[in-house]
């Protein structure tokens, strides 16, 4: 059974490697940079698969956490701290190797925190803020629950577009690469293309196993319970507020995740990153791939991220998703990738192990 | 400070609080008669202020606002027509989603129509710097226009949900849609026309307010999430504490930039709703029970 | 020593006193019946002891815990399982999926080690998909397995959500109008299977309006008349009781 469950996740990555493939032999390299991009927005798309689609929490303000990672690993890695050299808390940072100094543009000093510890002190500041919005959020259903998420991603808006440290309309720019390992680095540099395609798409095949070992397993059936009644599943001895909770927190980070790595590919990162027509975008995506269909979301996902990016609704770009969203609402609202459409195509069957689970 | 700038706040602030009074009283009486949460209610507002200021090129202005007017709440029936109607027993994620879909289509469209720029109708009388004087303060004539068209709108949808058969009608629907259908009331027609009101007082007001703040195309969005809050406030469903709710907002949002920069101020109404939510969700002034007398 | 013992237990909705002082106890491996006519507080005493509703003052202790209080998912960890009058089955979710998620006390995986894939967690999970076919078995609706549970037959969700409650292993059993919507024989079957599960040695505390199941398979029965307890006898004196007769009939206008 655990082989046929790999299945997919075999098939995507031969997929990855097939357009990079396709793509180099159509001598249009340049798609790479749009697909890494939108590979990076899939980490949100298919965190809020799990929590809306299998959990059944909507959430309108998504963007905010994408963008709390974003943001803060992108302004510890250009605030510069060079004037503080000599004073307490950054002498002391200096000496446990968690800055790097270094010299900007224009030869002045520099002194910032390093790309992995900003990463790390992102994560950890989405995984504080998602408790502490989630505990009191979750307890709200429906319109309720849709109005306070909406809030809480408008609030992030507002703040990263009010606030001159974080760059206000401009955002933050001349974000510096992420050095990884062995010689990776996460970098917008063209000379570096491949390799961030690669590294985008390794990200995100890794979420995909974690993601689709949880639905098979007994958290996922909890989380479905939940959705599907949860008075019963309370009943059944789940903790059905801790589910609720962790599951948002467990988004949250991955759309932060998303966050960092994009904004360390781009070099930078603006407030329309928070903005609720985001928010609204990934909800669209998650809306037509299925709800509870990870696979179906990641697709669609990858399809209109990359149009978008590439430019192909020009200026209607809002409106594009905001009238997917519609039409899949009023006609399809089991989403177009259907997962008892997809459950038919033979041999997928038994591909996802268990019949009854999308 | 001065009492006169103290005055200019407050006259300020409850100007903003009737508007965002009336787009709640709009939310209120759409959420009695069908349980929905209409979000794109602020785009009533937005349209009701751009279809007049486009009126008013070809017609005197009473025209103008009363042709806008009319022609919001045909958009508003057939919104409700078109996408709402035959839902059958949609899930309350898949209305949600729905009427977000809507509000920004909506706005796209006006986008598309109006282009970004701001616009706005002349004062209704006098000019943007005429004043009355009432003893030894200032008011713009326009502020006493808002006051007095939402009072005024206020007062018919009493007269009309107390009085009039069709307004008693609404109130069986949104207590009891069942019984009302077993009474002869058509429940699908009840529901077109709160969508109806709702967008009629709602562009008035969008006319009402446009020589003062100026209506984008996206006006419309920070509006809802205001309404929403204030209706939320008060207890959903409840319109009378709406309006009091709204004025408190207003107020306190006015009054909120000497405590905090101006750019946060869109901040202050959904802190207040994410508190309210938290802690109260049937609103200062409602309680469960109160929930379900609903009036309008 | 009782499984389950229930003492002064109070409710009060507004102006309505639902549930007066109500107690009683319920003996290990017995089936304690709850009757009364509608309205006479016996869903609301199941919410109560159950977790869902907390008293307003009263005890509930349970296998030897007090548990008035406690959340709902903490009742159920500690043993006790129940069925819903309108039946709350998981949509969406196969039959013996439902079941499995009453196995959801007697398995360990959390996020993250069901995230990894652990061994340990995909042997946990075969373990439960073995277990909920074996109670589909014991019910005798083994080769429904995999329909999804909403899509199948009013009787058969019926016996479904007893399934999922059975898969708990429970030392107490609520039943909420289990025979609700069953024809006569339907019913019968029922009260064997009811009878059959009691024989296991999980105790029943059930809420029925069907008489006749009721007085077959009960050890003992309650009966309630709003909100307050008017008898609590084996089933042949409860039948001969003059207060519930005149609760259930009326009085004679001799």
């Amino acid at each position: 059974m655990a082989s046929r469950r790999n299945l997919p996740i075999v098939a995507m990555a031969l997929v990855v490697i097939a357009v990079h493939l396709l793509a180099a032999a159509a001598g249009k390299p340049q798609y790479l940079t749009q697909l890494t991009m939108a590979g990076y927005y899939s980490l949100v798309i298919v965190g809020l698969t799990l929590l809306m689609g299998y959990t059944g929490q909507i959430s309108m303000g998504h963007a905010g956490f994408f963008a709390i990672g974003g943001y803060t690993s992108g302004l510890l890695t250009t605030y510069n701290l060079y004037s503080q050299n000599g004073e307490m808390p950054v002498s002391m940072l200096r000496s446990t190797g968690l800055l790097v100094a270094g010299k900007d543009l224009y030869g002045a000093d520099l002194l910032v925190v390093r790309p992995w510890a900003a990463c790390v002190v992102a994560l950890l500041v989405t995984l504080g803020i998602a408790y502490l919005v989630g505990k009191p959020v979750l307890k709200l259903r429906g319109h309720y629950l849709a109005m306070a998420t909406l809030g809480f991603g408008t609030i992030v808006y507002k703040v990263v577009l009010g606030s001159s440290v974080l760059g206000a309309a401009d955002g933050i720019s001349d974000i510096p690469a992420f050095p990884l390992f062995a010689g990776l680095a996460v970098s917008g540099k063209s000379v570096l293309r491949t390799q961030n395609y690669y590294l985008a798409w390794a990200l995100v095949l890794v979420a995909m196993l974690l993601l689709t070992n949880l639905i098979h397993s007994r958290v996922g059936r909890a989380l479905r319970a939940i959705h599907g009644a949860e008075d019963a599943a309370d009943a059944m001895g789940v903790d059905t507020s801790r589910y609720k909770l962790n599951m948002f927190v467990l988004s949250a980070v991955l759309a932060a995740l998303g966050g960092v790595f994009l904004t360390h590919y781009n070099g930078g990162i603006g407030p329309s990153e928070a903005s609720i027509m985001k928010s609204v975008r990934y909800v669209a995506i998650v809306a037509v791939g299925g709800m509870a269909n990870l696979w179906g979301a990641l697709i669609m996902g990858v399809l209109l991220n990359f149009l978008s990016l590439r430019g192909s609704f020009g200026s209607y770009d809002d409106a594009v998703f905001g009238l997917i969203l519609l039409a899949i609402m009023l006609f399809a609202p089991d989403g177009l990738l259907r997962a008892e459409l997809v459950r038919r195509l033979p041999g997928l069957r038994r591909g996802f192990g268990q019949k009854g689970a999308p | 400070m001065s009492l006169d700038l103290l005055f200019q706040y407050l006259v300020a602030g409850i100007t903003y609080g009737t508007i965002y009074a009336i787009v709640a009283i709009g939310f209120n009486i759409i959420y009695n008669t069908t349980g929905i949460i209409n979000f794109a209610q602020g785009e009533f507002v937005m349209l009701g202020g751009m279809l007049g200021v486009t009126l008013h090129a070809l017609l005197p202005m009473p025209l103008a606002i009363a042709g806008a007017v009319i022609a919001t709440m045909l958009v508003g029936a057939l919104i409700e027509m078109l996408f709402i109607r035959w839902l059958r027993r949609p899930s309350v994620l898949r209305l949600i989603i729905i009427t977000i879909g809507l509000s920004i289509a909506i706005r796209e469209l006006a986008l598309l129509l109006w282009g970004e720029g701001v616009r706005a109708l002349p004062y209704f009388t006098g000019t943007a710097v005429s004043s009355l004087s009432i003893g030894d303060v200032h008011i713009s004539p326009q502020v006493l226009w808002v006051l007095g068209l939402s009072a005024v709108m206020v007062a018919a949808l009493n007269f009309i949900f107390a009085r009039t058969l069709l307004g008693r009608q609404m109130r069986a629907c949104a207590c009891n849609r069942e019984a009302a259908q077993l009474c002869g009331i058509s429940a699908k027609n009840m529901v077109t026309l709160s969508f109806v009101l709702s967008a009629g007082i709602g562009a008035l007001a969008g006319c009402a307010i446009s020589p003062i703040t100026y209506v984008q195309y996206d006006s419309g969005t920070s509006l809802a999430i205001k309404g929403f809050t204030v209706a939320i406030l008060g207890g959903l469903g409840n319109s009378m504490a709406a309006i009091a709710a709204g004025l408190l907002l207003g107020i306190l949002e006015s009054f909120s930039i000497w405590v905090m920069p101006a750019a946060y101020k869109d901040v202050i109404a959904i802190s207040i709703l994410l508190l309210i939510l938290f802690v109260r969700p049937s609103g200062l002034f409602g309680n469960a029970e109160a929930a379900r007398l609903k009036d309008y | 020593m009782s499984l389950l013992e229930v003492k002064d237990l109070c409710k009060r909705f507004g102006g309505l006193q639902a549930v007066g002082n109500v107690s009683f106890a319920v003996a290990p491996g017995s089936i304690k019946a709850l009757i009364g006519p509608n309205g006479a507080g016996k869903t609301t005493l199941f919410n109560l002891i159950f977790g869902i509703l907390p008293p307003d003052s009263g005890q509930v202790w349970f296998d030897g815990a007090q548990t008035d209080g406690w959340k709902p998912h903490q009742v159920a960890a500690a043993g006790m399982a129940r069925t819903f009058q309108h039946i709350r089955l998981f949509p969406k979710m196969s039959a013996w999926e439902n079941i499995a998620v009453g196995r959801h006390v007697h398995s360990r995986a959390g996020f993250l080690s069901s995230m990894l894939g652990l061994p340990w967690t995909r042997r946990e999970q075969r373990a439960v998909r073995d277990k909920a076919l074996e109670i589909m078995g014991f019910l005798g609706v083994e080769d429904r397995a995999d329909v999804e549970a909403t899509s199948l037959a009013y009787g058969q969700q019926r016996i479904i959500e007893l399934g999922r409650a059975l898969a708990c292993e429970p030392k107490l059993l609520l039943l909420d109008e289990p025979a609700a919507g069953l024809n006569m024989r339907e019913t019968s079957e029922m009260a064997k299977l009811i009878a059959r599960i009691r024989d296991t040695g999980i105790t029943v505390l059930l809420v029925e309006h069907d008489m006749t199941l009721v007085m077959n398979i009960s050890d003992e029965v309650l009966v309630l008349s709003y909100g307050e307890k008017i008898a609590d006898d084996k089933p042949l004196a409860i039948q001969k009781h003059p207060e519930v007769i005149k609760v259930y009939l009326g009085e004679d206008d001799a």
